[in-house]
């Protein structure tokens, strides 16, 4: 990996660097990286698909680094920055369908208000879901990427993100995050 | 010699002018220390994380002096929802001190120079409720692995985590603002944790004390400079030797902006001492604490609270 090169400051950056973390424009019209994702859209993404109040992310700042990958940081500093970690990992932005990272659902998965992309287990199906493993689920909400979640502790307690699709719900705890409880 | 520990240098004699009660102090650095889980108070509060335990059935026991620390008889619960969801953390009890000392306020500017494997970097973040600055550097990038997944765990969105040797720090990714609140828990010979490391005393040498000691100076004076007027530094490690302790805040004292404030604990704890090896400390050191395993059960520590002056 090149994670060690110096970059050169100052001007905007015309391409996604994979080892500096550089803030999310605005909106569309603030950005100079075709492609990149926004603060806005970021934002409506969380409202639209899992009901998430966009007051929750007042005090954050949105970086990416290297193409399609998003953190969210709860404080500011200027950008780009070279560092190792900048808050946690947040969203894939690539591709047609963004993805939750099982962070950002562990974190902030209890501001999702939506009915059809959160799905709650029953305590076997969860300890499937967190072993790794697919399971057979009937389900009329949406398909596409659904916050998991149990009951735990005396609330419902977000897991990881899930797959839906054709009957099946996939897990997408990642292969170091998975136990066998 | 200790009974039940490796300890060929006899480490621990070198500390019985230091303590009231040799016999105590030893018995109790052989006597393995019970595990013990912080409750990350970004996930979850106290109380849901005592519901969940129940509803796992894993046994524990509330410490009498911090309602977020659970003893567990039957041992560290790794693989369990508790850990899974990040509502717990695996630390030792004694290692919760520090960063109640330096008790950052949320929405401040917090710098953790030796912070891997992150016990207290994600300990900070909860006390400042996830919000404001907190910088947590190493120079270790293994380690850093280690926290980078500790504080994702915990859920910790307010770090930003840097790789470098904290006695040349650089604020310049900062815009040059200095920290409001620092915690130095520098590496040290970690005498302190042989009940939980029976092994930690296999090693010690005199030349390794006075080379970390070196190293924990530079650590210390670089912490000063980028913390602001008025603002506060904890200094603590997991060592008895006074090298290490007293004789680097005598170092700060004269070379660095900075006094020694006294502050309560609330565990028992003895004065740091002045002389030590031919040695005289600046009197102040005394306001440091010392934590001995035999006072409350627990491993060694110290710790000390700084105020920047200028
Ligand atoms: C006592 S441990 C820190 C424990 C940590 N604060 C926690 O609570 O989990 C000391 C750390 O200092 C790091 N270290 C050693 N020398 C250093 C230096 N010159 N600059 C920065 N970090 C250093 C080590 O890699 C080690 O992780």
């Amino acid at each position: 990996m090149r994670d060690d090169d110096a970059t050169d400051g100052g001007e905007a950056p015309t391409e996604n660097q994979p080892h500096q973390f550089d803030r999310l424009p605005a909106t569309v019209a603030d950005r100079d990286v075709p492609e990149r994702a926004t603060r806005e859209g970021v934002v409506e993404y969380w409202r639209d698909r899992y009901g998430v109040d966009p007051a929750v992310w007042d005090g954050y700042t949105f970086w990416e680094k290297g193409a399609g990958k998003v953190w969210a940081f709860a404080a500011d500093v200027p950008s780009p920055v070279e560092v190792e970690a900048l808050g946690m990992t947040f969203l894939r932005t690539g591709g047609e369908h963004w993805k939750p990272t099982t962070d950002a659902v562990q974190r902030f998965g209890r501001y999702a208000t939506a009915d059809d992309t959160v799905v709650d287990l029953s305590r076997e199906r969860a300890r499937r879901f967190l072993a790794g493993g697919d399971q057979d689920l009937d389900w009329d909400g949406d398909w596409g990427y659904l916050v998991v979640r149990h009951e735990y502790g005396g609330r419902p307690e977000p897991i990881g993100v899930g797959l839906f699709l054709h009957g099946e719900l996939r897990s997408q705890v990642p292969k170091g995050r998975r136990r066998e409880l | 010699m200790t009974e039940g520990i490796d300890d060929p240098e006899d480490v621990l004699g070198r500390y019985e002018s230091l303590v009231d009660d040799v016999t105590a102090f030893r018995e109790a650095c052989a006597r393995p220390l019970p595990a013990v889980v912080r409750v990350n108070e970004i996930e979850a509060a106290p109380d849901e994380v005592r519901a969940g335990l129940r509803e796992e059935g894993i046994p524990f026991e509330t410490a009498d002096w911090h309602d977020g620390l659970l003893r567990l008889p039957e041992g560290d619960p790794g693989h369990s929802w508790a850990y899974a969801h990040g509502w717990v953390y695996g630390q030792e009890e004694v290692s919760a001190v520090p960063a109640l000392v330096l008790d950052p306020e949320p929405g401040e500017r917090v710098f953790d120079p030796c912070a891997a494997p992150g016990s207290k970097t994600t300990q900070l973040a909860a006390l400042m409720e996830d919000t404001g600055l907190l910088v947590a550097n190493d120079s270790n990038l293994g380690r850093l692995s280690a926290l980078r997944s500790n504080a994702e765990r915990c859920g910790v969105s307010n770090v930003l985590v840097t790789r470098s040797d904290a006695r040349n720090f650089s604020l310049q990714p900062f815009d040059d603002e200095p920290f409001d609140r620092v915690l130095v828990d520098v590496p040290c010979s970690c005498e302190g944790t042989i009940r939980k490391n029976p092994d930690a005393l296999a090693d010690w040498t005199l030349d390794h004390v006075e080379g970390v000691s070196g190293v924990q100076k530079g650590i210390l004076e670089r912490a000063v400079e980028v913390t602001r007027p008025g603002g506060t530094v904890v200094y603590s490690t997991c060592t008895f030797a006074p090298e290490e302790n007293e004789a680097v805040l005598d170092h700060a004292l004269r070379n660095s902006e900075c006094e020694l404030v006294p502050f309560d604990l609330p565990l028992e704890s003895r004065p740091g001492v002045t002389a030590w090896d031919g040695a005289e400390y600046d009197p102040a050191v005394e306001r440091a604490r010392r934590i001995y395993p035999h006072h409350n059960d627990t491993g060694g520590f110290f710790c000390a609270k700084l105020e920047v002056t200028a």
